[in-house]
């Protein structure tokens, strides 16, 4: 076994769709909860595949997918409660549906309408962040802020296996160990950086960084919702009870390519893409769901039309979204007054105008 | 009372903390040692540990874990300890502090107060002695001010802490023990406005920071020979008062900007642009820039050729006089 190899890794769930048992980790649910998570993934992947179709049209400038990953956005979301803070990267699309946040604001950012747009406040769920790793910190400082207020909440913030090259991520574990701060550290490692792999990032499995700084670290099947939702669930609770940051690895794998921008056949061994298509998180509680009669055919079916429902609305939305004028911008760079963008604002108003004005002449 | 301009500082935050409860300070040693130029002398011990931070040595992290506690409705304000080791941090600022109000559609505010001891002038190592002031000013987001007195760096951090945009706020390091009386009853001045310090009928000299003091001392030297220099103190560098400055010029016809910062794409080179098409028929002279050469800050003993002087400020004033 290689450093790169997933070795020992939590797992409630197996390919096959049977449940094992965990001495560390075991997770209660009802048959209602088992279905929800099934169904959030499925719409998770429903509107990621309408980014990618979007993208093609011509209707987005870029669709980042998280093809292969819905299993551990959706586990570790559905551990939050309403209350606890996230930070996501920018392929947190599962966890952004999980949070209540209505697909269509991710839509308007990778169509260049916004840069986010969003309100965090609203569903506790924080811009998308494009500098790789740059959120770790602020998800930190964040959770700094939840311990001086004695809030008795979480911040949970993602990132990739790349992100963890970058020197804030390791600050940002530094910090929080130092600060003990409630804040829990979801590395998806999907394996790929754009073309670089593991192996061109680091020596050490991510999870065992962890020790180093001062806290626990756990890699978790990342392809497995029920291990990543119990996993989350204990580092969340410990993170509340003031016990401090806990890293969560979540071994899972991106079967696209980076971007609709990439070309991964460039760099990447079909073969491997196979392989790990057999180890698909849907099809994997779809098999469990069957096996235990927890859900039948017409639950399946439902369930794929809601998908295509979504898809469908997310696509006539985004084809009749207009483009917003730069005149609104200016007003959104300060809060207080600027006499700069005043008076650039006002001659940018005036130079349109002179095109109407001309215009009618 | 008569403060030191550092002592002003103290000041300010003191009273921050004191009026504010979200106000926090952050820094590499600010808590016991009050920081290398003690700027935060006393205030961990009177606020405590959870109001006045001692950090990990990581500039990046600080403005990056500033950034969160801003997020959950803290306002920090954080040290830099010198000039030239604010760019671990610079990705933070640039990326993350200044875009994030214009990134959530005008939404999040980031009340950050970056403080940042700039400037040459006391003999110090290499990336000690740097005045980065352009590579913010040239940031949409950001607010950058600097004071060149005690008084104006007791208001003018007042007013950069209650600011709800960030602002990097640069504190000439060289005049750190000048004394001068400051009323902490009210503020004198708006945030972002030029003051005359000095005024005059010949030329226009147009400084900030450390250089302020050093125009006062070139128009005193210019008056035994005759000549009336008007000094404004800049004060702040984005947003920039020209009204302020045009006013000037339109007066005197001609203009000189100072600074310690290379010249080579500096603060001179707006100032001297939007002055020149605002004053074009009132000029007598092209505007001219004083400051630093485009090179690394030299070592100690080369500064004194390095920094602007009285000599190179008046050799500016008779160029633009001759014309």
């Amino acid at each position: 076994m290689t450093e790169h190899t997933p070795g020992e890794m939590v797992r409630l769930l197996t390919p096959d769709g049977e449940r094992v048992p965990h001495p560390d980790y075991e997770l209660e649910s009802t048959p209602g909860e088992l279905r929800g998570l099934y169904r959030d993934m499925v719409l998770a992947r429903a509107a990621d595949g309408e980014g990618v179709t979007l993208q093609r049209q011509g209707e987005l400038a870029l669709w980042p997918s998280l093809l292969g990953q819905e299993a551990a956005q959706i586990g570790s979301a559905r551990a939050l409660r309403d209350d606890d803070h996230v930070f996501p990267s920018y392929r947190d699309h599962g966890v952004a549906l999980c949070r209540g946040l209505d697909p269509l604001h991710i839509f308007r950012l990778y169509r260049g309408v916004t840069h986010g747009g969003w309100d965090p406040a609203e569903h506790h769920f924080h811009l998308y962040t494009l500098v790789i790793g740059s959120q770790v910190l602020h998800a930190t400082g964040y959770a700094m802020g939840v311990a001086a207020d004695d809030a008795g909440t979480a911040v949970a913030v993602y990132f990739g296996d790349g992100a963890t090259s970058q020197g804030d991520v390791s600050e940002a574990f530094n910090f929080a160990a130092v600060y003990n701060a409630p804040v829990v550290f979801f590395c998806q490692n999907n394996q790929w950086a754009i073309s670089a792999g593991n192996e061109r990032q680091f020596r050490a499995p991510i999870f065992r960084r962890a020790a180093g700084f001062g806290f626990p670290g756990v890699r978790v099947d990342g392809n497995d919702v029920l291990a990543c939702l119990a996993v989350t669930r204990a580092a969340l609770a410990r993170a509340r009870s003031g016990a401090g940051p806990m890293l969560i690895e979540a071994f899972t794998y991106r079967m696209g390519a980076h971007t609709t921008a990439d070309d991964a056949t460039r760099y990447r061994d079909p073969v491997e893409v196979e392989e790990w298509r057999g180890k698909d998180p849907i099809a994997r509680l779809g098999l469990h769901l069957r096996k235990t009669g927890l859900a039948d055919d017409e639950f399946f079916a439902r369930t794929d039309r809601e998908g295509a429902d979504l898809a469908a609305r997310l696509r006539s939305s985004v084809r009749a979204m207009p483009d917003p004028g730069l005149a609104d911008a200016f007003g959104r760079t300060y809060g207080d007054e600027h006499p700069l963008v005043a008076e650039e604002l006002a001659w940018f108003r005036e130079y349109s105008a002179s095109f109407a004005a001309a215009g009618e002449g | 009372m008569t403060l030191s301009l550092v002592r002003a500082i103290n000041e300010a935050l003191r009273g921050a903390l004191a009026d504010d409860p979200k106000v926090v300070l952050m820094g590499e040693d600010i808590g016991k040692l009050g920081g290398v130029f003690r700027a935060t002398e006393g205030l961990q011990k009177d606020f405590g540990e959870h109001r006045v931070l001692d950090t990990p040595l990581a500039e990046s992290g600080i403005v990056g874990t500033a950034i969160g506690l801003a997020l959950r409705g803290y306002r920090p304000v954080v040290e830099i300890q010198f000039d030239g080791f604010v760019f671990p941090a610079y990705d933070q600022i640039v990326t993350q502090l200044a875009k994030m109000r214009a990134r959530s559609g005008g939404r999040l505010g980031l009340p950050v107060v970056i403080r940042i001891p700039y400037g040459g002038g006391i003999g110090a190592v290499e990336h000690h002695s740097e005045s980065p002031e352009a590579l913010f000013a040239h940031v949409a987001g950001l607010r950058v001010v600097s004071p060149s007195g005690a008084a104006d760096a007791y208001w003018m951090l007042r007013q950069a802490i209650a600011c709800d945009d960030p602002v990097v706020f640069l504190e000439p390091k060289r005049r750190y023990y000048e004394k001068e009386p400051v009323d902490t009853s009210a503020p004198a001045a708006p945030l972002h406005s030029v003051r005359v310090v000095r005024p005059g009928r010949d030329m226009t000299l147009v400084g900030y920071g450390p250089t302020v003091r050093t125009c006062l001392d070139a128009a005193a030297a210019a008056e035994e020979d005759g000549v009336s220099l008007e000094v404004l103190d800049l004060r702040s560098l984005s947003p920039i008062d020209f009204d302020g400055i045009e006013a000037s010029v339109r007066r005197t016809g001609r203009l000189s900007v100072v600074h310690e910062a290379p010249v080579f794409f500096g603060a001179g080179a707006e100032i001297a642009a939007r002055i020149s098409e605002r004053c074009f028929h009132h000029l007598e002279a092209p505007v001219l820039r004083v400051g630093g050469y485009h090179m690394p800050y030299p070592g100690g003993r080369m500064e004194r050729d390095y920094l602007p002087d009285l000599d190179r400020v008046l050799d500016a004033a008779e160029r633009a006089l001759a014309y």
